[in-house]
């Protein structure tokens, strides 16, 4: 097998940013890093010659239009690695690839011109010009640029609009709450309309209500505008809320790549699980995740004592009822067969019921748990065309929530 | 420990020097002479009672404050009975000229230091040895290079005064917020943008601190620089002094003590620690910027 990350695994064109052996080791000069890199141990050997190892060795892919989210703890590497994608941070070694070019050999001028045309950044502590209106602080990015004023802010004004501030941009920074200073950061970002936009743990900062609004403004955002977006987070609820591809990292490393549900369904070593251990599993899991095949369907042109014999064979009390193009109709139970068969019916039409709960496969579980239970048959999950994909049953919703080792080996 | 002769041999290098480079000492003299008698010739151009309207008119505009120019133009009114106007505007020219020296040299020093830890190296022992050496050492020397008259106690007045101006521009420059400036540097500004546009307006209150700093200092010197002919009312102090008359001596000190507090209130204000703020300084009064942003990241953290 080769090296999960080290060479690009979809089309060149796909991918927006690619990171490869990306290692920063900090306190050291080029000779001694280069010296302590080269040790066994090189986290220890880097200690040793007094300076830290912030990442180690880090390659990755983002592909163009995706959410991409860094998480960890502090220390880990996130931001270290965040901030290589913009050349904030210089690796000590490896390259880190933007549209195909490489960042860490790019001149200071054409360093420049990627950070103002191509990336936008968001900061922790949101990181305005307190002496700057809201509207140049937002229009920044294009001053840089050198658009004459007019322009500059008619877009800049766009952009408040966008995050919801139109009408604030007389305002100063220390005039606005939290909240909506973040938005003007956002703005600021958006308003050079870049193709990718860093983010470094934005919403941290922000209480839970607040954060939820900005998760959800940038989720809206992210719909519209489809842009490659690399995410820092130590939260993995919200890594899970807004993330498309979520990185774990450990003492400058990535542990896992993945998409979040697989991570908390299989997360790859102890830290991972320890990690998602926290994660509201029934915000995260869906229908698909926790999908069984339906182990009794009938034709709805089958006779009802027939039917009845293939519930006693199952030992179910319930069967679905499929009618043309499998298409599901609802659902029977013995009692309704008995008395099909008592009332000389020849098919299954007449005691149909709907006594059931239906819902689309990437329904999350915590919306459709409580419905669990209710009926006679398990929770029932039905595809866009309107066919039975599967079941899923009561016992497989407190499996998967009540513990990470049972759902990785499920 | 062998007698290294230390001060025969800066007696030598002076002689050395007033020898060697006196044509580029009689530049500078020159240069210096015309630009104070310039700075004098603008202040005394004009009645003095029309020029205390003129500065009671600034104090007004920059302070904001009618008590405090209330206070400061009966001041003024006080000189001009004393008969000290002339002298005293000469001392505002010494102080002028040695403040605008000071500063285009110093500031762009503490731009520097604040970028490079090896200048700051450099700088900041030189600095400590320009404000503990006691003024008299290196006054007689500037006396031997420029001659007696204004010229040395405005060199003089340069070296004992331009150390805050080096200090605070490095300080203030170098607390501004890292994100703050990463910020601008993310969106492509080079170097000089950061500086011209982020960390020199945000710095700007404690570089305006060491402006006054540099200003009173610079007035400190002032009759000091009367020992050396330099005119003015340290002069009239040093004369009434050396003549035991202390009518005299006590008139010139009010004066010397009325033309301070002028400086020093217009001078604070300007730096916004009055109420001459720009319009989006914020309006709790005598916090700077960088307060603000610390105290914003404070209260995020403590959110």
């Amino acid at each position: 097998m080769t090296d999960p990350y080290g060479t690009p695994t979809g089309d060149p064109e796909d991918l927006a940013i690619v990171g490869r052996h990306l290692t920063k080791a900090y306190g050291l000069d080029g000779r001694a890093a280069t010296k302590a890199l080269a040790a066994a141990d090189p986290a220890a050997a880097v200690a040793a010659a007094g300076g830290f190892l912030g990442a180690h060795d880090v390659s990755f892919e983002v592909r163009k239009g995706e959410m991409f989210v860094i998480m960890g703890l502090s220390g880990s590497g996130k931001s270290t690695l965040l901030r290589m994608i913009n050349r904030l941070n210089v690796p000590t070694s490896g390259e880190l690839l933007i549209g195909g070019e490489d960042i860490v050999t790019a001149s200071k001028a054409r360093l420049r011109e990627l950070r103002n045309q191509k990336i936008g950044m968001v900061f922790q502590h949101f990181s305005l010009f307190p002496h700057r209106s809201v509207r140049d602080n937002a229009a920044y990015g294009l001053k840089v640029r050198g658009l004459p004023r007019s322009e500059r802010y008619e877009r800049a004004d766009a952009a408040l609009a966008r995050v919801g501030l139109s009408g604030k941009g007389d305002k100063f920074p220390h005039e606005l709450s939290g909240g909506m200073r973040q938005r003007v950061g956002l703005a600021r970002a958006l308003a050079v309309d870049p193709p990718i936009l860093l983010m470094d743990e934005p919403f941290s900062a922000l209480d839970p209500l607040i954060r939820r609004d900005m998760q959800d403004l940038l989720a809206g955002l992210q719909a519209e505008d489809r842009r490659t977006t690399v995410f820092v987070t130590h939260d993995l609820n919200e890594a899970m809320r807004i993330g498309d591809q979520i990185m774990v990292m450990r003492d400058g490393k990535v542990v896992q790549v993945g998409a979040g549900v697989d991570i908390v369904a299989r997360p790859a070593d102890s830290y991972v699980s320890e990690f998602v251990s926290d994660v509201d599993r029934a915000r995260v899991l869906t229908a698909r995740d926790l999908l069984r095949p339906a182990l009794l369907s009938l034709d709805v042109a089958e006779p009802p004592d027939v039917a009845l014999s293939k519930l006693a064979d199952n030992e179910a009390n319930g069967a679905f009822v499929t009618g043309a193009d499998d298409r599901l109709l609802g659902v029977v139970t013995d009692t309704n067969l008995h008395g099909a068969i008592n009332a000389r019916h020849r098919d299954l039409s007449g005691v149909v019921t709907d006594d059931y709960h239906v819902v689309e496969p990437d329904a999350i579980v915590g919306d459709f748990m409580q419905h669990s239970g209710r009926h006679l048959v398990p929770i029932t999950v039905v595809d866009a065309q309107g066919r039975l994909a599967g079941v899923v049953p009561r016992a497989a919703i407190l499996s998967a929530l009540s513990n990470v080792r049972e759902v990785a080996h499920a | 420990m062998p007698d290294m002769k230390i001060g025969e041999r800066g007696e030598e290098l002076i002689n050395y020097m007033r020898d060697h480079f006196g044509g580029f000492f009689d530049l500078i003299q020159g240069a210096m002479t015309d630009l104070l008698r310039l700075t004098y010739e603008v202040l005394s151009a004009l009645q003095p009672t029309v020029m205390i309207g003129i500065f009671v008119a600034l104090a007004l505009l920059v302070t904001r404050k009618l008590g405090l120019t209330a206070v400061l133009g009966i001041g003024l009114l006080v000189i001009e009975s004393m008969g000290l106007w002339f002298e005293t505007m000469q001392s505002m020219a010494t102080v002028l000229v040695a403040t605008a020296v000071a500063l285009i040299v110093g500031i762009p020093v503490g731009i520097w230091a604040a970028f490079s830890p090896v200048v700051r190296a450099i700088v900041t022992p030189l600095l400590d040895f320009m404000q503990t050496i006691p003024v008299f050492v290196y006054l007689l020397p500037t006396v031997l290079f420029f001659g007696i008259g204004p010229v040395p106690g405005v060199i003089a007045t340069i070296v004992f005064a331009a150390p805050p101006a080096v200090r605070l521009t490095q300080l203030g420059i170098r607390q501004v917020d890292a994100e703050t400036v990463e910020a601008a540097t993310a969106f492509g500004a080079s170097p000089w943008e950061v500086l011209r546009e982020v960390q020199l307006p945000l710095a700007r209150a404690t570089i305006m601190a060491g402006v006054n700093q540099v200003i009173m200092l610079a007035l400190s010197m002032v009759v000091v620089a009367g020992l050396v002919g330099g005119g003015g009312l340290g002069s009239i102090v040093v004369n009434a002094v050396q003549s035991l008359q202390i009518g005299a001596s006590i008139e010139g000190g009010l004066a010397v003590v009325i033309l301070a507090m002028y400086l020093d209130r217009v001078s604070a204000a300007l730096g916004g620690q009055g109420r001459g703020m720009p319009s989006w300084w914020p309006k709790r009064r005598s916090t700077t910027g960088v307060e603000i942003a610390h105290t914003e990241q404070k209260e995020l953290v403590a959110a």
